[in-house]
């Protein structure tokens, strides 16, 4: 399968910080926020950007889960795929906390809807706010759009988009593989 | 993506080790899920399940029903002493008028060996054995191996004990497959009227030194007495049983060590473990109960993954 290179490592790194500042400006210190990853992708993403705002804040005290949705998706039996879970980590309080998903890539949206149902087996967040690092424009299949957007990329709906992430942030990238379609 | 090589769970006979690994993985996933505020999924909400107990059950039945209703899937239940299975009804015909009424998973307990493999060849449905008479209990075994990986990690090379009326256990039997397959050692230590003949033939050691076992093994799974099953009588008399095969404080103090101690239930308390035993910090019997629902859990929603929706 062909792929190219949408976004290169000093790119990336680029896009990082700037998300973390937009975050650091809507949450000051983050004292009554929730950061969330989503298992399994937007957990690297959401340890990349506690990395850059704790260097801007290291007096700041960061709450953080990881979240796995395997068990509230929409599509369980619907596909020959088996979808295999991941660790939920929530030892964190989300009741009246601003919570903001963190999530690599944005495409169709039912990841982020499924999130939205399990972070309610935790208590009933102030309000929930969505971070992705790629938004792949015109193939949402809910009315769900993010808060905070790294990247918009258009691609054709059999394409995959990844993020490739690599020890040192200069190697990572963001790439594209051409599907059939 | 990992699915297991079964569409039912008759025995643990049938399963592969890879196949237990992901029962434990995915009940790992489910301990955190049970333990959370709200501890429900909505993962199996259009699967209907049918509990068949045509044998009285307590826990089984219980685990088994918090389970179904945790992944929220729609419950109905049925014993055989207010059905009519009493008025002549064959076993395929009760469970195909049941999956009549769109049922997709029948989860079935019965006096007679081998019930859960007949059934299975008969009708359409996903079928999981909750024990058949004196064959096999694989949730049970699931869970007790659980347990014990979870006290003491990898169970290869572990040694472990099955101890009391084998002859009579569906537990036996299951644990016996279990372990093997997850390269534990296994010895059953009963007086000789309580082992089945021929056991050794399925690789396991025999003792009948009660002493002896528990110098040897790590962990100890004392298996009740099953009275109701007896038409003749198999020992003297039960203060016999329990001086020989009881496990009491005196005997755990004799071994310098600390050994996990496991029991299926119900305990007939002052038989084979005593209640110092039993409420010891020694004994995970609370932990396997708790373990249960997750495993439970993990092999519904295992075994509903393969009933494809688009193939229906």
């Amino acid at each position: 399968m062909p792929s190219k290179v949408l976004l290169s490592g000093a790119q990336l790194e680029l896009l990082l910080h700037r998300l973390a500042w937009q975050l650091i400006e809507n949450h000051q210190d983050f004292s009554n926020t929730v950061l969330v990853g989503l298992q399994p992708r937007g957990v690297i993403l959401l340890e990349e950007l506690m990395a850059i705002i704790k260097k801007e804040q290291p007096q700041g005290k960061l709450t953080f889960g990881k979240l796995d949705t395997t068990f509230f998706r929409d599509d369980f039996r619907r596909s020959t795929k088996i979808h295999t879970a991941n660790s939920t980590e929530m030892e964190v309080q989300v009741e009246n906390k601003k919570v903001v998903f963190i999530d690599d890539v944005l495409f169709t949206g039912r990841s982020i809807r499924a999130a939205l149902t399990a972070i309610n087996s935790y208590g009933r967040p102030e309000s929930v706010e969505l971070l992705v690092l790629v938004d792949r424009r015109f193939s949402r299949h809910l009315p769900i759009q993010p808060d905070y957007v790294g990247a918009q990329i258009d691609a054709f709906e059999g394409d995959r988009v990844r993020v490739n992430w690599e020890q040192q942030l200069q190697k990572s990238n963001v790439y594209l593989e051409e599907g059939n379609s | 993506m990992k699915t297991l090589s079964v569409n039912h769970l008759l025995g643990i006979k049938q399963l592969t080790a890879e196949d237990l690994h992901l029962i434990f993985e995915t009940a790992d996933h489910f301990k955190e899920v049970i333990n959370r505020p709200i501890k429900k999924v909505p993962s199996l909400r259009d699967i209907t399940i049918a509990n068949l107990f045509f044998e009285n059950s307590t826990r089984t039945k219980l685990s088994f029903e918090l389970a179904e209703k945790r992944l929220s899937a729609d419950v109905i239940n049925f014993s055989a002493s207010q059905s009519s299975v009493k008025k002549g009804e064959t076993l395929v015909d009760t469970v195909n008028n049941i999956l009549a009424m769109k049922v997709d998973m029948v989860i079935m307990r019965h006096p007679k060996p081998g019930a859960a493999q007949f059934l299975s060849e008969r009708v359409n449905a996903c079928i999981i054995n909750a024990g058949d008479g004196t064959h096999e209990h694989p949730s049970q075994a699931l869970l007790d191996a659980y347990s014990l990986r979870e006290k003491m990690g990898d169970l290869k090379g572990k040694r472990i004990a099955i101890v009391g009326d084998i002859l009579h256990s569906r537990v036996a039997l299951s644990n016996i497959f279990a372990l093997q397959k997850l390269g534990a050692q296994v010895k059953l230590c009963a007086p000789k009227s309580l082992l089945p003949q021929y056991i050794e033939s399925l690789g396991v050691e025999i003792e009948t030194d009660l002493m002896k076992t528990l110098q040897w093994c790590d962990a100890v799974n004392m298996l009740r007495v099953q009275n109701e099953r007896m038409e003749v009588k198999y020992f003297p008399s039960t203060r016999e049983y329990a001086m020989l095969y009881g496990l009491t404080m005196e005997k755990l103090e004799q071994l310098r060590k600390e050994i996990i101690i496991l029991h299926p239930g119900p305990i007939n308390r002052g038989v084979e473990i005593t209640s110092a035993v039993a409420d010891s910090d020694q004994a995970i019997i609370l932990d396997q109960v708790e373990n249960g629902v997750a495993i439970r859990m993990a092999i519904i929603y295992l075994l509903a993954a393969k009933l494809n929706i688009t193939a229906q």
